[in-house]
This record gives structure tokens, sequence and C-alpha cells, in this order.
């Protein structure tokens, strides 16, 4: 078959750069500071994007927020449905989430079914005080009553799309790509 | 790499791929052991079906640890309780087991084949949990895990398996094992328990301990069962503890950061010296028990994927 | 009943025949043998019909023999019965067959001998001769009436199923029989070595976890054998040879006129242990399946004339006795249906010519075991078998006539075929 799929670009280096840092303001505001604050990225690109806004808060507040990265495959709803077996990556959460405020964060917000999983495997670590949901896009297309606290940005997109974000840690290249069909 | 193996009969039947993606999934499970709560829901609604025709505490204990952990249903079912018929074979105990719809059948039987029957007959996922003196496949990826963690790495290792080879089926998973995955793999035994062409499985046997153990990065003790004296492999305890139990004269002969494993449970003093078998610092016998449980949630959840 | 069959290459071992030539059945015995007989038989007598058979392209042979068969009548007719077996016999292009005397009870006695006897002759396809036990029971301390079991009808000795352990009482027993010109057919097996194994010890054993059987339990005893006939000067048959330190021993022995014959069966130069990681409880028989090179001693044993028979050890099971852990499955292998095949295997690869191959299947066999049988000549029992060489089949064991379903050909695809077995003149099994 021919790749006649269609790419393109809606964010670039500059762009995720601001989302990012306008996110980390919104962070620090909300919550009045870093106290009681824990970031929880999900793998894989949750994980780039919690560390860079743990470095972005520490460049504006002093001191550094606890970073945990968060393995779902074990917590997901499909599994049994589909007939790959999803690679396990590590969780690692070093510290403890009782009343803790966790910043949980993934790139891309679709289905919700992700974030559910996420939820259910953090309080399995212990019972935080709040939750909150932060994303670099909103893509739309909710399956479960779930919507993040934070957005870098909203992105309508039709199903028969898939949206991309490419990270410098991961892909060599910071952006995000819309892909047109299969 | 897609794990696309309906059963785990063997370490021969697996690949090195294989064997990594095993590996690797089992560390990513350790994890979970260090939680508060340590269970994760992947296998809700699934059912473990534990069939052992042989007494193992410990090896039943890990797979149903293994199961609970990743919330699957675990059922026992063992030849010491009433549920294995007595002269119900295994085939009429298969297809009852099979009206149950389980989804992963894990067995451990004294006759060498006794899963590849089983398998043979069922739609089940089948995993060996030790089949007479052929395999035992869970406690080969576990020893393996163990050296991995310790060594960080395999290939290029020595690693020297010591006592009856003949009648141990962990020796032989774990020459093909460690083999595969590039160590030097030496035995040694009396002759009596080398078993005819073992140096064909690509090992290199020696009659005496300390020919195999030197220059040894991994010296692995097989236990010894005491009733096989009747058939005359050995002539007395005594004698055989004095030449090949491992001490601390002649582990002076190993690397120096060398370290001893035992399948477990250890005659103290005949197949290891208790000074040796103690010693956080070269033995790593009690933390095998963690990657059992690891290495087992992760067959566990490999094999039950899907159905398509 | 007159046959006239035409056409087909006859080959008579006996005789030193080997050509393309008419035989005229009549009357239960063979009448005439030459060319073109269609017009010296039809003059002959007008008023007999006479059933003429154009067998242009087969081979024509006297009536297999297969000298050790497990028939299970009486005991474990769920296996085998007389009537089954014989059934799977004529289908196999079997004229005669010997039956082992484990059944349950053991055939120690003229009742067992009888039994058998009538029920063969009820069936009336082949020729089924009982071999009775060594021992009483084959428990292998006292002696059977050897003379009585004669009389009733036994046409050898063994204790196959298991050796005759007391070298004391082998030699007893090779005594007496010779005196009876009584074949005495032993079961080699030293059962303190091959204690609990189920396979060849080797290689495979040593992977498979399986205890082994090793070779030398088989060559200790068929050493022991010919060492008790080379003292007595008697003479013994050494049942399924299966190693190639068997065949040396056999073959030094004969070298030195000791009266030792022997046989092996088609699996044994057909399949090798390697086959055995499948765990298939088919292939498991007694002695084991053997190593490659023990396989080329005894092709190499089959065409020096060491081995003197090929003989199938039929040996039917139930399902139960087979689906199970390889370990408690019963030994042996549902081979009558296949043996001619697997054995005409053996002229393809140019170890035996026709004329061997068919002394080893019919011409032997007669002459150790005494029977008026294995030949063509004039006057002698219309016992024939016709073979189509080139006929290529697969193995069904469904199809099966036996009752043992114990097969591991099935699915094979073999080539070679009796279409038709003739016992006593009368056509038993017409597979055309
Ligand atoms: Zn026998
Ligand atoms: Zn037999």
């Amino acid at each position: 078959m021919a790749n006649n799929k269609s790419i393109k670009t809606v964010m670039d280096k500059d762009g995720i750069e601001r989302c990012l840092t306008r996110i980390a303001y919104e962070i620090l505001e909300k919550n009045k500071g870093m106290e009681n604050l824990v970031l929880v990225g999900i793998r894989t690109g949750g994980v780039y994007l919690a560390e860079r806004l743990q470095k972005k808060m520490s460049d504006i507040e002093h001191g550094k927020i606890p970073l945990g990265i968060l393995d779902i495959t074990l917590y997901r709803d499909d599994l049994s449905a589909s007939n790959k077996k999803p690679r396990l990556g590590e969780t690692k959460i070093n510290f403890s989430l009782d009343n803790k405020v966790v910043i949980l964060v993934d790139d891309v917000l679709f289905t919700g079914r992700t974030i559910r999983a996420a939820m259910d495997a953090l309080i399995d670590f212990g019972r935080p005080r709040m939750i909150q949901l932060a994303v670099l896009i909103d893509r739309g297309h909710r399956e479960l009553p779930i919507r993040a606290d934070f957005v870098g940005k909203n992105l309508p997109s039709s199903l028969w799309e898939a949206v991309r974000v490419d990270l410098v840690e991961k892909n060599g290249v910071d952006e995000v790509v819309i892909e047109e069909g299969s | 790499m897609k794990f696309e193996r309906k059963d785990i009969l063997g370490i021969k039947d697996l690949s090195v791929d294989e064997i990594n993606l095993i590996l690797e999934t089992a560390e990513s499970f350790l994890e979970i052991s260090t939680r508060k709560i340590k269970k994760v829901p992947t296998l809700r609604g699934k059912t473990v079906i534990n069939l052992f025709y042989e007494a193992s505490t410990r090896t039943r204990t890990s797979f149903e640890i293994a199961g609970k952990r990743l919330s699957a249903d675990t059922i026992n079912i063992s030849s010491s309780t009433s549920s294995v018929i007595k002269g119900e074979t295994l085939i009429d105990t298969a297809r009852t087991l099979e009206a149950m719809n389980p989804d992963v059948i894990v067995i451990r039987h004294s006759a060498a084949g006794a899963p590849h029957l089983l398998a043979s007959l069922v739609k089940q996922s089948i995993i060996n949990a030790g089949d007479g003196a052929h395999e035992h496949p869970t406690q080969a990826l576990l020893d393996m895990m163990t050296i991995k963690e310790r060594k960080g790495k395999i290939s290029g290792l020595k690693v020297a398996i010591i006592g009856d080879i003949e009648h141990s089926r962990v020796a032989r998973s774990n020459i093909y094992g460690l083999s595969k995955m590039g160590a030097h793999v030496v035995v040694a035994g009396p002759a009596t328990m080398m078993p005819r062409n073992i140096e064909q499985m690509g090992v290199k046997a020696f009659p005496r301990v300390e020919d195999a153990i030197a220059g040894a990065d991994v010296v692995m003790m097989l236990r010894i069962q005491l009733e096989r004296q009747k058939q005359n492999i050995f002539p007395s305890l005594r004698e055989y503890s004095q030449h090949y139990c491992l001490n601390r004269n002649n582990i002076k002969l190993a690397k120096n950061d060398v370290m001893v494993m035992h399948p477990g449970p250890i005659n103290r003093g005949v197949e290891i010296s208790p000074d040796i078998a103690d010693d956080p610092s070269v033995s790593v016998i009690l933390d095998q028990v963690n990657k059992g449980v690891a290495v087992r949630m992760a067959l566990l959840y490999l094999l039950t994927g899907g159905s398509e | 009943m007159r046959l006239l069959l035409t056409g087909a290459r006859i080959i008579d071992p006996a005789q030193n025949i080997d050509s393309r030539m008419d035989i005229f059945l009549e009357d239960g015995k063979i009448a005439k043998i030459g060319e073109n007989l269609s017009k010296a038989t039809k003059s002959k007598d007008s008023e007999k019909i006479t059933k003429i058979v154009d067998l242009t392209g087969m081979i024509l042979v006297p009536g297999l023999i297969d000298m050790h068969t497990h028939l299970r009548e009486p005991g474990f007719e769920y296996k085998e019965t007389i009537a089954s077996g014989a059934a799977a016999a004529a289908a196999g292009g079997f004229t005669s067959i010997a039956c082992m005397p484990n059944t349950e009870p053991i055939n120690d006695s003229r009742s067992i001998t009888e039994f058998i006897r009538r029920k063969a002759t009820e069936t009336s396809l082949v020729n089924v001769y009982p071999i009775g036990a060594v021992s009483r029971n084959s428990a292998g301390s006292q002696l059977t009436e050897f003379w009585d079991l004669q009389e009733a009808g036994i046409v050898a000795l063994s204790d196959d199923g298991k050796p005759v352990m007391n070298a004391a009482l082998m030699r007893r027993a090779m005594e007496y029989a010779f005196s009876l010109q009584l074949p005495v057919i032993s079961h080699c097996e030293d059962i303190n070595l091959s204690a609990n194994g189920s396979m060849n010890e080797g290689y495979y054993s040593t992977i498979l976890g399986l205890n082994g059987i090793p070779g030398i339990a088989e060559e200790a005893m068929i050493a022991r054998d010919i060492l008790i006939a080379e003292f007595t000067g008697t003479s013994v048959h050494i049942a399924h040879v299966s190693t190639a330190g068997s065949v040396r021993l056999i073959r030094d022995a004969k070298k030195r006129g000791i009266k030792v014959t022997a046989e092996t069966a088609p699996h044994y130069f057909t399949l090798t242990d390697e086959a055995l990681q499948s765990y298939d409880t088919n292939l498991k028989v007694n002695p084991p399946l053997r190593s490659e090179q023990d396989v080329a001693a005894i092709k190499e044993g089959l065409a020096d004339g060491t081995i003197d028979v090929i003989a199938c050890d039929h040996a039917p099971h139930g399902r139960t006795d087979k689906e199970v852990e390889f370990e408690y499955a019963a030994n042996g292998i549902s081979g009558l249906e296949t043996s001619l095949a697997l054995s005409l295997n053996l002229i393809n690869s140019k170890i035996l010519t026709w004329p061997e191959l068919i002394a080893k299947m019919s011409t032997n066999p007669a002459r150790i075991l005494h029977l008026p049988k294995g030949t063509l000549e004039t006057g002698a029992d219309a016992d024939i078998t016709v073979i189509d060489p080139l006929l290529k089949w697969t193995v069904d064991v469904q199809a099966f006539r036996s009752r043992g379903k114990n097969s591991p050909f099935n699915g094979r695809q073999i080539q070679g075929k009796a279409i038709l077995t003739i016992v006593g003149g009368e056509i038993k099994y017409d597979g055309r």
C-alpha cells in the first residue's frame, strides 16, 4: 500500500515549551506553591513532560517536586481483548502519596481510559488528598467523565486521525502532529 | 517482540528474545511486591488452576501469590487433597478442568512429559511447574533473573552446577537457559549422578567438584534426594558431603565475587555448609523467592493476553 | 476350490525361484507352478470351475509368517482378540502368526493352548500357532510341561513380555526344549539394568528426563543365552534385537557355529529414540527405540544374515493403556498391518533383495518354528501372499482391523501392500 498518509504539524518546539511554561505557572498558582505537590508522569510521553514541568517549577520556585513514573499497562481495561501483550514498563514511585496533591501528567487526553487506569493505580499506592490532571493536548472524544485541570492546547480532531506528540527525549524532535487515516 | 506461545513447557523451546522478554517483564513486576497494596487488577476475572501431583509448598505458593497479585482467581488442586481422585487419569482430570474453563493451568508432576500431554489435550495455556527430571522452566527463569541482577549480565559468566544432574529438572532447564544466554556452563557430580551424553547438551562435565568450581562466577548446588541412596547412586550421605559439599575451602577456587545458589530446600551441611548458605554476601538463596513470584507473574501476564 | 494365479513375479527363496510364472492351487495345496498354466488347467477337469486371477505387475510369495505377535486373548480382549488379531494379520499379508503366551491367564497349560487353537479355528482366517510359557505363570521359577504343551499344539516356548532372569532355569529350559525340537525364544532384558526405564538410555533420555534402558540390558542377556547354547549344545532364538552390540554378539556366535537365530521388528530399523521428543506414547516399546548407530547396525545385521527374521512384535493396546504419562504407558506397537510396507523399504533402500526379505518374513520363521510352511513347493499348503509393490497408501489406525490403534506410523505415507492373502487355497483378504 502506498504511503499516502497526510501529516500536519500543529505545534512546534516553541509551542510546546510555551504550553509547558504556562502549565507550570498554572499548577503553582492553583496550588499556591509547591508544598505537598508531587508529579507522576504516565509512561512514556507523560514522563518526559513531567520531568520538564519539574524543572520549570524548580526554576520558578525554589526546591524540587518529587517525580514518579507510572506504567498503567496492568490497569488497562482492554488487556484481554488484545492479543498483543504490551511490553511492561517500570513503575517507580519512591515516595508516599498519602495526603499529597498528585499532578498526573500525560501527553494526550483522548478517551479518558488511560487516566482512569492511572487513577486506579495511584490509589493502590496510597491515599492522595487530591489528583489533578495536566496534559499537553486534549483532543476530545471522551468515553469517561474525565477532564483535565491543565491543558496545553485543545485540539479538536476526528476519530480517524491520530495525534502524535514527539519529544526530543524519545523521538529526537519536539512537535505535535496529526496523522490522517490509515 | 510479540509473545505468541500458548504454553511454557520448557526452556529448551524458548528463544533468547523470549527469555529476555520474560525476564524484563518479571523485572517490572518486582516493584509490585514492594507496594503497600501488592495487587494489580490485570487478570481480574481470569482463572488459574494450580494442578500439583507432587507436593511442593514453595512452588505452589509462589504461583498462587503470583496469580493473586494479578487479581486472578487461583484454585489449588493437589494430589494430597481429594480433588485429584486416586485412579483418575491425567486425561480425566484434564477434561474435568477444561469444563471449568480456566485460562491457565499450572502443572507439577513427577512424570516427565506430563505437561506436554496436558497441553495436547486442552486448549488452555499450560505452565510447567516441574515435570519429573525433565524441566523446571520457572525455576531456571528466576535463577537467570537473580544472576542477571547480581552480575549485571549472564553472557560470558562461568556457571557451575553441582550434584545429582541426572535427576534434576532444575539442572536441565538452567543448562538450556544459561547456555542460550551466553554463559559457560559446567557440571560436576559423581559419575552415577551424571546422565549419559550430558556433554552433548553443550556443557563440560567433571567428576570432581573442585574442577567445576575453579574460576566460577556462579555456583549452583542441587538438592540431594536422600531416597536416591537406595538406588546406589551414592554410598552414604557422609561420603557425599565430604566430597561434594560447598565449603569455605573449595569455594576459594571460585572467583572472589562468586554467588551461590540453591533451588531449595537445602540439606545444610550436605550440599552447602551452613556458614556459606547463611552468608548474604555470597548466598542469594532467599533473594530467589521474590524473583520467583515476579517470574511467575510475568508468565501469567504474557500467556493471558487474549483469545483471538 | 481351484485358483489359477497368473502373470505375477513369483519369488520363493526355498526353491530359489524368482521369475514370472503362473501358479495353480487345488484342494488347499499348491498343485502346479510354471509358465502358461491356463491351458494345462483347463483341460484337466471340466466339471470344476477354475477361478483365474490376473496378477500382472504383482509379486507373489509364500505366505508371510509373523513369529512374534501378542493376541491378548484370553484376558485382555479390549486390546485384541484372536479374531481381530487374525484379521489384522490377513490384512497385513500374513498367512501364519505365532502368538506369545503373556495373556491372562498365561498360556502355560494345555487348556489355554487348546482354547487359543479352537478360537483360531473358529475364526478361520490365518494359521495361529500358540507359543507356550517357559515357566509356570511366566514367574521364572518352575518349568512348564513342555511335552504336554507340544502335544497340545505349541510351536515354541517363551516368557516374552519379560525375560527368564534365572540363568539356571534358562539352561534347563533350553536343554529340555532342544530334546523336543521346540525352539526357545528369549526376550533378552536384564531387569536390574533396565529397571524403571522407559526409553533408550542416551542423549535423548538425558534431555527428556526419562529413565533410560541401556543397550547392555539387552546385550548382557543375549551374551548369557549364547553362552548357555554353546555350553549345552542347544539352540536359542533371540527376540526383537535392537542394538548394535546385540547384532555383534549374534554375528560372532553364528561365526563360531553356535545355534542362535534372531529376529528384529520393523520399528527397530525405521525409528530412532530421537522421535520420542514428542513424548508420543505410541513410540514406547520394549526394547526401546534406539540410536541412529543402532538402527544402522540392525540394517547391517539384516543384510549379512545375522538377523534371520523380521517379526513385528505386534503389541496392541487400548487407549487407556497409551493415553497416559509416558512412563506409565504400556509398551508396544500394533504392527501387523504396517510390518510389510515398512520392511519393503529395505528393498527400496537396497539393504535386502526381494528373495532375502521374503526369506526373513516366511521361509526362515517357518524353518525356525519347524512349520511345514514358507515354500511354494508342489504339494505344500496353498498359503500365498500377493504384494503390490508400488501401491502408495497412508496409514490410518482407524482403518486397522486390529483393535490396537497404537501405531506411531499413523498418518505416514508408505509404499507396498498385500493385496491378496490366501490361506489353504482360500482368499482370506482381498485388498484389490
Ligand atoms: Zn519381548
Ligand atoms: Zn513380544
